[in-house]
């Protein structure tokens, strides 16, 4: 394998393109800084229900040694993808957040974000089965809002990002960083 | 309100359409060149790991449109749902100068031998069209040469003794190894396998007069803001465009070829950028729209003599619509095997494209792209939870110890595999939809099995101490490889367009761009879209130089 041909380096310089980099980063801030903080007031949710999905989405992927959902902001993902390109969904979240509190209420009495971690963990076990549309989409972007750019308003901080080890501020052409 | 006439329009300024409007141009004729899409550059390269081509679940960054271009997709139980872009039945490619090619992951492949000859090489094979391409390997070599340096080609494929006899080697030398490819190289060679060195259109060294890559984390789906990456769009029609022949027009979509009365096109009628309609009148019309829309065109443009639109006469426009069925493993090892180093797909391997026993064709195997943690969902195996600390955790400790072995495995063309028009709905600018419907083949799925167990014996060798496969389903296949619609053939009564991809029966009016692969090769089809269009467009400018010289 030692004789294989190697690429030589890349013609542009680091410093020329350190320059580069530090314009496109500059003209992104501008461009893409669309994150919300919570508390700013909610674009879809009632405040009820805002508070019942960040407790679902903690559950989906809870905190432990790193943020979870809740901490990554991820309702501040879903709330302002349903007024941008998840409009569609608008409906499934009105009716499934209630299909959630309801399981929640005949269950064990109580609405879904009253209850303990074990038995939201029950009632979501339900709801996977019982609502499963509902479930997938709320699950996918759960995921989306958490492990996805944070330009759309989740993953605060880039907490998934800083949890699998990505390297952190991102690099976005390692040959003109290393050498 | 006609246009100043000219020598040809091409529609679509993707792989096929823009380098056809480049040999056109270059040869003297005057070109228009209708793109539908953008022109996006490198200031569009914003790095969005959920708006991009590749991962579109906030919309398709390199288009088409997510409200204005619906498709009607009938499942396999016969249900019909209108679609968008960014759903996964779509089957979406691209719309922008460039089409696919602009964010592609640009592997660059040339199909072997028998992919020219997959029905002489394996016989008939029971409901499929598998048929032989009019042309052979040999007829298509000086242009796979051509499009390798024209363009720019790296890699090093001196390793794999499987690959068609090439005259000349690649233009540029692959990028150094990344730790997958110091992972998989070496297993490879125990199995008695042999890999070697991808083919990109990906500069590795400045060509061209552009950058060389500086290996992102962010590659395939992407735009290059260096321009390392190579497409139409940063070749041919810069090139066609520097001829002062070729005009290129955006976000124009074009909705029929106009007919004479004896169906011999006079040119298109399109929607400008500000929705206007326009003609233009033209002597040659070149359809380069990618499979599902250039079929869509030519049924949408109806005749006298082509009721069911042109080129239709025998119901073939539209039918035998494939692409590759993915299929692999992946693996879990207990040493870190992500090293961050772009674009990721390194080593591959040609030994299971062919002679599998009791099989027709397979597929190349590859390690994949880098992936995001996003995409890395799709990852995490069967047995962890979908959700809860399980699988946060297995991601966690996970993302940067697994690998991902992979092959485009060649389908059998399905006739009831199709687009046709939607009898009901229609787009922004009132054009019927694309309609789509259809299977895989069962024996696809047979080879997609078969290659996910040879990938996944590549990463246990490698040292993965867990792997799942991943193998394709039933359901239609489209999307970013797309072919075969407008088949090409000598026999007017089973294909659509001849080997010079003219259209049968009509003598000015050509396809040329992935419609016409009878069948699609083991490989990713964008190198054999570009040379088949050099290839394409000799003919053409023959034909028209014998016709202007009266
Ligand atoms: C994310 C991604 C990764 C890929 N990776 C690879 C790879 O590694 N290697 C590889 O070989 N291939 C790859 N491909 C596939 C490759 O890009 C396609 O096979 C190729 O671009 C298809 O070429 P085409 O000429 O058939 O159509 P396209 O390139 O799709 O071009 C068609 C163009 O026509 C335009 N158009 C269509 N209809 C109209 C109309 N009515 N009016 C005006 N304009 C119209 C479209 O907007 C489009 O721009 C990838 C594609 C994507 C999206
Ligand atoms: S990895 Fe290379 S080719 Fe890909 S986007 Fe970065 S510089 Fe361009």
């Amino acid at each position: 394998m030692n004789n294989r041909r190697r690429s030589a380096k890349p013609a542009l310089g680091r410093r020329e393109f350190m320059g580069a980099g530090l314009a496109v980063a500059a003209g992104s801030a501008v461009s893409c800084s669309r994150s919300i903080e919570p508390g700013a007031g909610w674009r879809f949710f009632t405040a009820a229900e805002a508070l019942a999905v960040e407790a679902i989405c903690a559950q989906l992927i809870p905190a432990d040694q790193d943020p979870g959902a809740r901490e990554a902001g991820v309702v501040n993902f879903i709330d302002l993808q349903l007024s941008r390109r998840y409009k569609k969904h608008r409906g499934a979240y009105r009716q499934g957040i209630a299909a959630v509190d309801a399981a929640g209420r005949s269950k064990f009495g109580k609405p879904f974000v009253e209850l303990t971690g074990e038995r939201q963990i029950e009632v979501l076990n339900a709801v996977e089965e019982d609502s499963r549309p509902f479930f997938e989409l709320i699950l996918a972007h759960t995921r989306q809002g958490f492990y996805g750019d944070p330009r759309h308003g989740g993953n605060r901080n880039m907490a998934s990002w800083k949890m699998v080890g990505l390297p952190y501020p991102p690099l976005r052409g390692r040959e003109h960083y290393q050498g | 309100m006609a246009l100043k006439h000219v020598n040809a329009v091409v529609v679509g300024a993707g792989a096929g359409g823009g380098v056809v409007a480049k040999e056109l141009a270059t040869a003297g004729l005057s070109v228009v060149l209708l793109e539908r899409g953008r022109w996006y550059s490198a200031a569009d390269c914003r790095k969005d790991d959920l708006f991009n081509q590749r991962t579109q679940v906030l919309g398709a960054k390199f288009g088409p449109d997510e409200e204005r271009d619906p498709r009607v997709l009938v499942d396999e139980s016969g249900r019909e749902m209108v679609v968008s872009p960014s759903d996964g039945g779509y089957s979406n490619n691209a719309a922008c100068v460039g089409g696919g090619t602009f964010s592609y992951g640009a592997m660059a492949w040339r199909y072997m031998e028998k992919d020219f000859r997959m029905r002489s090489t394996y016989g008939a094979v029971e409901d499929s069209t598998l048929d032989d391409w009019p042309i052979a390997y040999s007829d298509l070599e000086p242009y796979y040469e051509k499009a390798e340096w024209e363009m720019g080609v790296s890699g090093d494929d001196s390793g794999n003794p499987f690959k068609a006899p090439r005259r000349k080697p690649l233009p540029m030398p692959p990028l150094a190894p990344n730790r997958e490819y110091e992972v998989l190289h070496p297993a490879a060679r125990r199995l008695g396998l042999h890999p070697f060195d991808i083919p990109m259109l990906r500069n590795t060294v400045p060509y061209n007069g552009r950058r060389a890559c500086m290996r992102c984390r962010w590659c395939v789906g992407f735009a290059c803001e260096l321009s390392a990456r190579t497409g139409t769009h940063n070749t041919v029609i810069p090139a066609a465009l520097a001829t002062g022949n070729c005009e290129l027009r955006t976000g124009c979509m074009t909705r029929e070829i106009l007919l004479d009365s004896r169906a011999r096109a006079t040119g298109v009628a399109y929607f400008d950028a500000g929705g206007r309609l326009q003609e233009q009148p033209a002597g040659l019309v070149i359809v380069s729209g990618g499979a599902i829309e250039s079929a869509r065109l030519l049924l949408n443009s109806k005749h006298r003599l082509f009721p069911n639109g042109l080129g239709n006469r025998n119901g073939w426009v539209g039918r035998n619509l494939q692409s590759h069925s993915y299929s692999g493993a992946n693996g879990l090892f207990e040493f870190e095997t992500f090293d961050d180093l772009g674009p990721g797909a390194s080593v591959a391997i040609c030994d299971y494209n062919h002679g599998n026993p009791g099989l027709a064709g397979g597929a190349l195997l590859a390690n994949e792209f880098i992936r995001l943690p996003y995409q890395f969902m799709a990852l995490v195996p069967p047995w962890i939870s979908r959700w809860g600390s399980e699988h946060k955790d297995f991601v966690r400790t996970a993302y940067r110890r697994t690998m991902v072995v992979m092959g485009p495995v060649q389908e059998m063309p399905m006739f009831d595999a199709r687009v046709q028009l939607d009898p009901k709905v229609k787009d922004y600018w009132g054009i019927p939809v694309a309609r789509l419907s259809g299977t895989r083949h069962p024996h696809t799925i047979e080879v997609g099995r078969f290659i996910a167990s040879k990938a996944e014996a590549w990463l246990k060798e490698a040292g993965a101490v867990e792997t799942w496969k991943r193998v394709p389903s039933k359901s239609l296949s489209g999307g970013q490889h797309q072919a075969g619609t407008c088949r090409m053939g000598n026999d007017p009564q089973t294909s659509v367009v001849d080997a010079s991809c003219r259209i049968h029966d009509v003598d000015n009016v050509y396809v040329i761009d992935a419609s016409v692969h009878p069948t699609n090769g083991g490989f990713n089809p964008g190198l054999t879209i570009l040379a088949n269009a050099y290839r394409a467009s000799g003919a053409l400018l023959q034909a028209w130089k014998g016709k202007v010289r009266l």
